[in-house]
């Protein structure tokens, strides 16, 4: 029996029930569209995760200064002693041809003045490729020149919800305002950047020249000279990160003369690290939702054997009539087979376009992100076949064993 | 495909000590056959009588390759059944064997003429080829004004023309008939019968199953199935009636 024919056997024997057909493609179609609203909103939610990871840097170190020690033997925050220095920075620079950015900080925190309006707000002191590991980029004005870094002029660079704040809907640029007590230029306002990956606001924020931070904002505290709270990397490649951090700090364990065995006086956060966590959970959600969409196609095949079952005992006599006259186990196993595909791929068709219209709303008035794909609907598409393959063997086979004798002898 | 049979012009039908057994080896042990010999010959119109029970329907499956025997040999045109799958048994009644049915065993919602093409579905013929030949089928029991027709809008004779029609759509060596005018009143019988003459006439070879004298008396040969075992008929055709 060729192709055609037993599509056409297939669709006529499904016509002939075609209520009881209809309502078990139900099950598919609730299956399959289940698995496009499921693994589209875990996909989604997977690649809100990666652009969070990339806004964070994911080739990014951050290097801290040790914590001290206050009265009492307590320990203090990572950062607290400043047992690092621009001469790490520059030796880091020179050192590890892996890293590609190197800057080194301080910041602090601090009124912003301007007119009548004040603002309380974090400024940080920063080296030149703080604003490419950053992934920070000029809105208006200019950035910081070589000049500015190396003379400590009091030039300042505001952040889109200080901007906003302080002059509302006035360009900023060329305004002076001032940090504490001391005026200051503003040359620039940074792009905003919305919400951090911990949920606070990246854009609350003035940037300085480091210099000018160190002799104009870090106030009474006497630094050592060249004192810098954090030190900031960029590896050229991710690959190349782990290894960037072991020779980092090698290099920097060198620098401080601490002997093998003794504590660092720093400490290297890899922020990758973090952030693998955060995936693997969103990860094991996916996998929960694509298991609940499965659980439900599942369901939706049994029905299909469970009806295919029900037919091939209805039809005994068909089957062992066909036999006589000449029908293989073959040419049944291929009849039944082929409508329960057939089921399972109308089926399947109606709920890729049903589960697309369903992603479409989530993403349009649900408040999960939703990534819809061709991967997707081939992964749908795909699954409707294999299920129509896997529940209609058991019948299909079974009708394709009857013993045309007995079976012509049913009532 | 069968060349060489047609050209000897042996037997058809050739069984040697057949036997089948039921259940072997179990209390529900039942021996429906008991040793057949027969041969029939290309041609020919042989019925074959017997009581209930008496093994003639086992005898009919062997014959039409739906069955295999326990022990003993059956060739089918030059064929040994024993040896064959059920693929290969399914092959061989499509190209040898039309059977026609007591109960008719039409498809109710398919129409004549489709219920007429489908063992041609099995045989690898286009659509047009076989509804042509569907058509001529019909034609020749004298229902092609009714080719349009559902099996419930016939009646039991016509019905079984229809069910002669598909026998013979893959013009079949060997014609099977297992009670063919039991469903049917004795007028549209006769007409039954007449027609299995001519299809006879036209070098058909055909078997009737039957337990009427009065249906047997118009074969070539009768023969008695009595307890599994087959001997020519001691009543003479007519005897009876």
């Amino acid at each position: 029996m060729n192709f055609v024919e037993v599509l056409r056997t297939a669709l006529f024997a499904l016509r002939g029930n075609w209520m009881r057909s209809a309502l078990t493609s139900l099950g598919v179609i609730i299956g399959i569209a289940a698995v496009i609203v499921m693994v589209s909103v875990g996909q989604g939610t997977q690649a809100e995760i990666d652009k969070l990871v990339s806004g964070l840097g994911s080739n990014r170190l951050d290097i801290s200064g040790g914590s001290g020690v206050g009265g009492g033997g307590v320990r203090l925050a990572a950062g607290s002693r400043y047992t690092l220095s621009v001469d790490d920075a520059d030796a880091i620079r020179r050192e590890i041809p892996e890293v590609q950015y190197v800057a080194a900080s301080l910041r602090g925190g601090t009124q912003v003045v301007y007119a009548e309006s004040n603002w309380s707000t974090q400024w940080q002191g920063v080296q030149p490729d703080w604003f490419d590991i950053n992934e920070w980029k000029i809105a208006t004005g200019q950035p910081f020149d070589a000049h500015d870094y190396s003379g400590a002029s009091k030039s300042v660079i505001l952040g889109d919800t200080v901007g906003q704040q302080l002059f509302g809907d006035q360009d900023p640029v060329g305004q002076t305002v001032r940090l504490g007590r001391v005026p200051f230029t503003v040359v620039a306002t940074l792009k905003p950047k919305g919400q951090g990956g911990f949920g606070q606001d990246q854009d609350d924020v003035v940037v300085v020249p480091l210099e000018t931070a160190r002799r104009r904002l870090s106030g009474a505290t006497a630094l050592p000279p060249g004192a810098v709270q954090q030190i900031s990397l960029g590896v050229g490649r991710a690959g190349d990160l782990s290894y960037a951090q072991d020779e980092v700090e090698a290099l920097l364990r060198q620098r401080h003369r601490i002997q093998p065995g003794d504590d660092d006086d720093f400490s290297v956060r890899n922020i990758a690290e973090v952030v693998a966590t955060r995936t693997q959970t969103t990860r094991l959600m996916s996998l929960l939702l694509g298991a609940v969409a499965g659980i439900s196609l599942i369901v939706g095949g049994i029905g299909i054997m469970n009806i295919m079952l029900v037919s091939v005992t209805e039809r005994i006599r068909e089957i062992g009539l066909r036999m006589a006259v000449g029908a293989g186990p073959g040419d049944i196993r291929k009849q039944f087979l082929a409508e329960a595909m057939l089921i399972s791929m109308i089926g399947g068709v109606i709920g890729i376009l049903l589960g697309v219209v369903g992603a479409l709303l989530v993403a349009r008035f649900g408040s999960l992100p939703v990534a819809l794909n061709g991967k997707v609907v081939a992964l749908a598409a795909g699954f409707s076949i294999a299920t129509g393959l896997f529940f209609g063997y058991y019948p299909a086979r079974k009708a394709s064993l009857l013993d045309p004798i007995e079976a012509l002898r049913q009532q | 495909m069968s060349v060489a049979a047609k050209g000897a012009r042996g037997p058809v039908i050739r069984t040697h000590g057949l036997r089948k057994v039921y259940s072997a080896g179990t209390e529900a042990e039942v021996v429906a056959l008991r040793g057949v010999d027969l041969a029939i010959a290309a041609g020919e119109f042989v019925a074959i009588m017997g009581p209930s029970g008496s093994g003639k329907s086992t005898l009919m499956n062997m014959i039409g390759c739906l069955d295999t025997p326990t022990s003993g040999t059956y060739r089918c045109d030059g064929v040994e059944i024993a040896s064959l799958d059920a693929e290969a048994r399914a092959e061989l009644r499509l190209q040898k064997i039309g059977f026609v049915f007591q109960g008719f065993n039409l498809l109710p919602r398919m129409s004549a003429l489709e219920n007429v093409a489908m063992p041609m579905s099995y045989a690898n013929i286009t659509r047009d080829e076989r509804m042509r030949r569907a058509h001529a089928a019909l034609d020749s029991v004298g229902l092609s004004e009714r080719a349009q027709h559902r099996p419930g809008e016939l009646s039991g004779g016509q019905q079984q023309r229809v069910a002669i029609a598909r026998a013979l759509i893959n013009r079949p060596q060997i014609l099977l008939a297992d009670e063919p005018t039991g469903a049917l009143d004795s007028r549209t019988g006769e007409e039954i019968l007449a027609l299995f003459k001519r299809l006879r006439d036209e070098d058909h070879t055909v078997v009737l199953i039957t337990h009427d004298a009065d249906v047997a008396a118009h074969a070539d040969h009768i023969y008695e199935m009595r307890d599994g075992e087959l001997h020519p008929a001691t009543h003479p055709p007519g005897a009876r009636a």
